[in-house]
């Protein structure tokens, strides 16, 4: 029987942490129950070709109608692996960010920052058989949020992957190499260990660059890894 | 020193922030781009099983309603069978995206219910909706589980509500039953705080 690797929570943001002032009210106060992964949990949602189209992952175009989107273009690619180092193939990989002057397309976002009349912000996509993801896009500004008087988000992509459990599941975001906002972000300061916030920022990816065209980086996605029991006769079939 | 385990840690999770809609629900957010939205039709209309609705509202430590939280669901077919594990029923997802109204925060989906589900080890586990809940102030996604209230033999021997150590706290996880389907409350702090599962 094939079970998940379980959850290392402390290398994982603590759910209340009072400089993140939203998680004083919205985090749970009674210890979660531990369970043993069921069908429920082991199986999870599939994806294919005919659920997405093959410019989703293009954000350079897939809401441009006057021409190109304002902003640093940029090219964002990794693998999704899971914790044994195996690609995931054919999971959804979806995204959404900020334009490049840190304004969202969404109804409840007012920040004086302009819209972008040639910029979504979302893209999907299904990794390859080897894991491999990739999207266009425009590098997202900073912008302010209310937590501090002054607080400013540092540049971020949001990132969703499925897996393949449903216990897989995860949302997390993705920053920028050497971006000053990292350190003093109270959503990043959630995460007790600089090594795991370090996994949370893609590299500047000069050979995967196009001369003229975009820079890229590069941020690699590590789901659970999956185990089975000794009994199980395909202990590298999972 | 020992050697080294060559495994690789998890990606951390981050809240998934207040506009989590732009990614998983753009029409919500306010503007159309995908042909094709996911997550919007857990069971097609052919589906086989007993339509339900389900509604409900996450309130904070406060009482108030989260107005910003996006909730998957997964459940099994009628016949308690998971889609990637042989569902047979074409017209059968299983898998679905809810998002409440930005001024309220009241929810509702429709589905079918779920059959008892038998796990690999020959438990049977009462007709459930699992659910996963992201919002701005979540820092990690939260896991619970639906049950529902006219199926009392069924929670009663069910595994997993029978691991929750306090009898009443399993009433949280159990729907209430009210004109035109079921009504699912979560609370994410005490008093009546919802038990969230680590899966």
């Amino acid at each position: 029987m094939t079970q998940l690797f379980p959850r290392d929570r402390a290398w994982h943001p603590q759910a209340l942490d009072p400089n993140y002032k939203t998680s004083v009210t919205r985090s749970p106060t009674q210890p979660l129950l531990s369970l043993e992964g069921t069908t429920s949990e082991l199986s999870g949602p599939t994806f294919g070709h005919s659920d997405i189209d093959p410019l989703d992952n293009d954000l350079l175009r897939n809401f441009a109608t006057t021409g190109d989107p304002v902003g640093e273009r940029i090219l964002l690619h990794g693998r999704v692996l899971d914790e044994n180092a195996r690609p995931v193939p054919n999971t959804l990989v979806e995204i959404w960010q900020a334009n490049a002057g840190g304004r969202y397309r969404h109804k409840k976002d007012t920040y004086l920052a302009a819209i972008d009349p040639n910029f979504g912000g979302c893209g999907r996509t299904l990794t390859d058989d080897q894991g491999y993801y990739r999207f266009r896009t425009v590098k997202p500004g900073a912008y302010p949020w209310r937590n501090w008087v002054s607080s400013w988000r540092p540049a971020h992509i949001h990132v969703s992957v499925f897996g393949t459990s449903f216990a897989q599941r995860l949302i997390t975001q993705l920053y920028f190499e050497g971006d000053p906002l990292i350190a003093k972000c109270p959503i990043i300061n959630t995460i007790p260990d600089p090594r795991a916030i370090d996994q949370l920022v893609a590299a500047l990816d000069i050979n995967a660059s196009v001369p003229f065209d975009c820079l890229a980086y590069k941020f690699d996605i590590v789901l659970r890894g999956l185990r089975s029991t000794y009994f199980e006769n395909r202990p590298e079939g999972n | 020193m020992v050697q080294k385990l060559d495994y690789l840690k998890e990606t951390p999770s981050q809240t998934a922030g207040p506009y989590v809609h732009i990614g998983l629900a753009p029409g919500d957010a306010g503007f159309d781009i995908y042909r094709h939205e996911l997550g919007r039709d857990i069971a097609g209309p052919d589906a086989s099983g007993t339509k339900i609705t389900v509604r409900g509202v996450v309130r904070d430590g406060t009482g108030a309603p989260v107005k910003d939280v996006l909730i998957e669901t997964w459940q099994a077919d009628a016949n308690g069978v998971y889609p990637s594990q042989g569902s047979v029923d074409p017209s059968f997802r299983g898998w679905g995206r809810v998002i409440p109204d930005f001024d309220t925060g009241e929810w509702a989906f429709d589905t079918i219910k779920p059959g008892a589900v038998t796990d690999q080890t020959g438990t049977v586990m009462a007709p459930h909706i699992n659910l996963w809940l992201v919002a701005r102030g979540i820092n990690l996604g939260l896991n619970t589980r639906l049950y529902f209230p006219d199926e009392m033999a069924a929670n009663a021997s069910d595994p997993v509500l029978n691991l929750i150590e306090q009898p009443v706290r399993r009433q949280t996880l159990i729907a209430e039953q009210v004109e035109g389907g079921y009504r699912f409350d979560i609370q994410l702090q005490c008093p009546s705080e919802t038990v969230f599962f680590d899966v």
